[in-house]
């Protein structure tokens, strides 16, 4: 379980995050969602340690990981796995560099154990055949496929997927959509989901926190979402023309 | 904020980054290995221009000592004596050292800053990496060990250059440039050297990792990241060198 409790966080003058409060299940798609600027991503950040909230803790079941100091915090990430908006791949460094990464760095395992595990990491996002391509030699979705395989390599327990569809077509979209929620309830893992793609929030949505403004304007489930009265989340939605459309008939 | 202000908080700044940039490794095998890459692409990925420039700058060096010592009163071996002095003294360590920032000062700037705004340094991160060691100390202790190295080529290339360049043009005769050469020699001079060029190895690569380490923003940042680093370093290794001039010679 993650607990976020009264994070604020402010740039300057401007008041990004009011007073988050947020409970994400484990074992569960947990999609935090909202327009752009409506402070997802800070509020991803601020949960993994990559921005340091104004106020408030995060908590990791019962460890206030805002309060760890460095090296503690340091070793306490290696139970997250996070896959970024733009991939975040190594560049220098072959798809199975890129996986085996954390491997070699942190595990005990020999190379022949590191090689199987890669493979099986590899064959969990179905691209088992890319070991030797760099990432500037596949496309954006095979980048999010080796992502998420370096991210589940060290078999984290917190998974954190920032805007996972962005700038891919709906076919791959939903490729990645069903890799996530698969690997979450194969391996049991707390997964965070930025996102505002309304695919996502109907397909994977376990637990769905809508922010709006930097604030937690409603809390709630997948199937619960598409008939809300909250005129804001509605308003979210229902942004595109053809679900309105949808909607009505 | 004041100039002496974001003066003092670029130098504040400055330290801590070099704290966690000297942190204990998480995994001292993995470092090394990336120690090596750095030895590879930015040292000796640089031993063709230095030679180049070298080769080159002793010649001119050479050529030009013997237009100014165009005197009966000054004999011909004075333009060995003068071109080593050079060589040594200032060409090698300095203008190689100023050449090798605009190289690999500003190619561990833009490799860096392009990490930082492509999100690979929070991925380091978030793997429980300490990113500012992992990407920074490989590339300060292969320019630190391999620097100097480049630097004693240079003078052994630009000696090279003067002597056969100075012969070939009539400038001098080899017997004269090489007494010349031999003549009244310190090898305090090298060791001066090679002081300096530790010490400018350490400012191109540390002071190239915090511009890119710091870098905010997209494509632009980088660029302007890696010419603020490529400037600073520039600055800096002329104010030290008369720093250890001042100290280590007169």
């Amino acid at each position: 379980m993650i607990e976020l409790i009264n994070i604020n966080k402010s740039f300057g003058e401007k008041h990004v995050l009011k007073n988050i409060n947020i409970k994400l299940e484990p074992g569960k798609c947990n999609l935090i969602i909202g327009e752009s600027g409506g402070g997802k991503s800070v509020t991803l950040k601020c949960m993994v340690g990559l921005l340091e909230a104004d106020t408030g803790a995060v908590m990791y079941d019962s460890t206030n990981f805002s309060t760890l100091p460095v090296t503690e915090r340091k070793v306490f990430r290696r139970d997250f796995g996070m896959l970024f908006q733009g991939s975040a791949l190594f560049d220098s460094q072959t798809v199975e560099e890129n996986i085996r990464f954390p491997l070699d760095m942190f595990s005990a395992l020999t190379p022949n154990e590191i090689k199987d595990r890669v493979n099986f990491c590899l064959e969990k996002v179905n691209l088992l055949d890319a070991n030797n391509l760099y990432p500037s030699e596949i496309s954006g979705g095979m980048k999010k496929r080796v992502a998420i395989a370096r991210a589940i390599a060290v078999n984290p327990k917190y998974l954190f997927c920032d805007e996972p569809n962005s700038g891919l077509d709906p076919h791959t979209s939903t490729v990645i959509d069903e890799l996530i929620c698969n690997i979450t309830k194969e391996f049991n893992m707390t997964t965070v989901v930025i996102t505002h793609d309304m695919n996502s929030v109907i397909e994977i949505g376990d637990n769905i926190t809508y922010l709006y403004k930097g604030e937690v304007w409603w809390q709630g489930h997948n199937h619960e979402v598409l008939d809300t009265s909250n005129k804001e989340l509605y308003d979210f939605i229902y942004a595109s023309k053809l679900l309105k459309n949808l909607k009505k008939k | 904020m004041s100039a002496i202000t974001t003066y003092l908080h670029n130098i504040g700044k400055y330290g801590i980054f070099m704290q966690r940039v000297f942190s204990k490794p998480e995994n001292w095998k993995m470092y090394r290995r990336q120690f090596f890459v750095e030895v590879d692409s930015l040292a000796i990925g640089s031993l063709g221009i230095v030679a180049f420039i070298s080769l080159f700058m002793g010649a001119v060096i050479t050529l030009q000592s013997a237009f100014g010592f165009e005197s009966p009163w000054i004999p011909l071996y004075a333009v060995g004596v003068a071109s080593r002095d050079t060589i040594i003294l200032e060409l090698s360590p300095t203008i190689i050292s100023l050449i090798l920032t605009g190289k690999v000062g500003s190619s561990i700037a833009s490799e860096i800053g392009t990490m930082r705004v492509s999100e690979q340094l929070d991925a380091l991160e978030i793997m429980g990496v300490n990113s500012a060691a992992y990407t920074t100390l490989p590339k300060i202790l292969a320019c630190i060990i391999v620097f100097p190295f480049l630097i004693v080529v240079s003078m052994f290339l630009s000696i090279l250059g003067g002597w056969i360049l100075g012969v070939l043009s009539g400038a001098v005769s080899s017997f004269e440039y090489i007494y010349g050469i031999q003549y009244n020699f310190s090898v305090f001079h090298v060791y001066y050297s090679l002081i300096k060029s530790f010490v400018f190895a350490f400012l191109i690569s540390s002071i190239a990792a915090y511009y890119g380490y710091f870098t905010n923003g997209g494509a632009i940042e980088v660029a302007q990241s890696s010419t603020k680093a490529v400037v600073y370093t520039s600055v800096l290794i002329l104010v030290f060198n008369y720093i250890l001039t001042q100290l280590l010679l007169v």
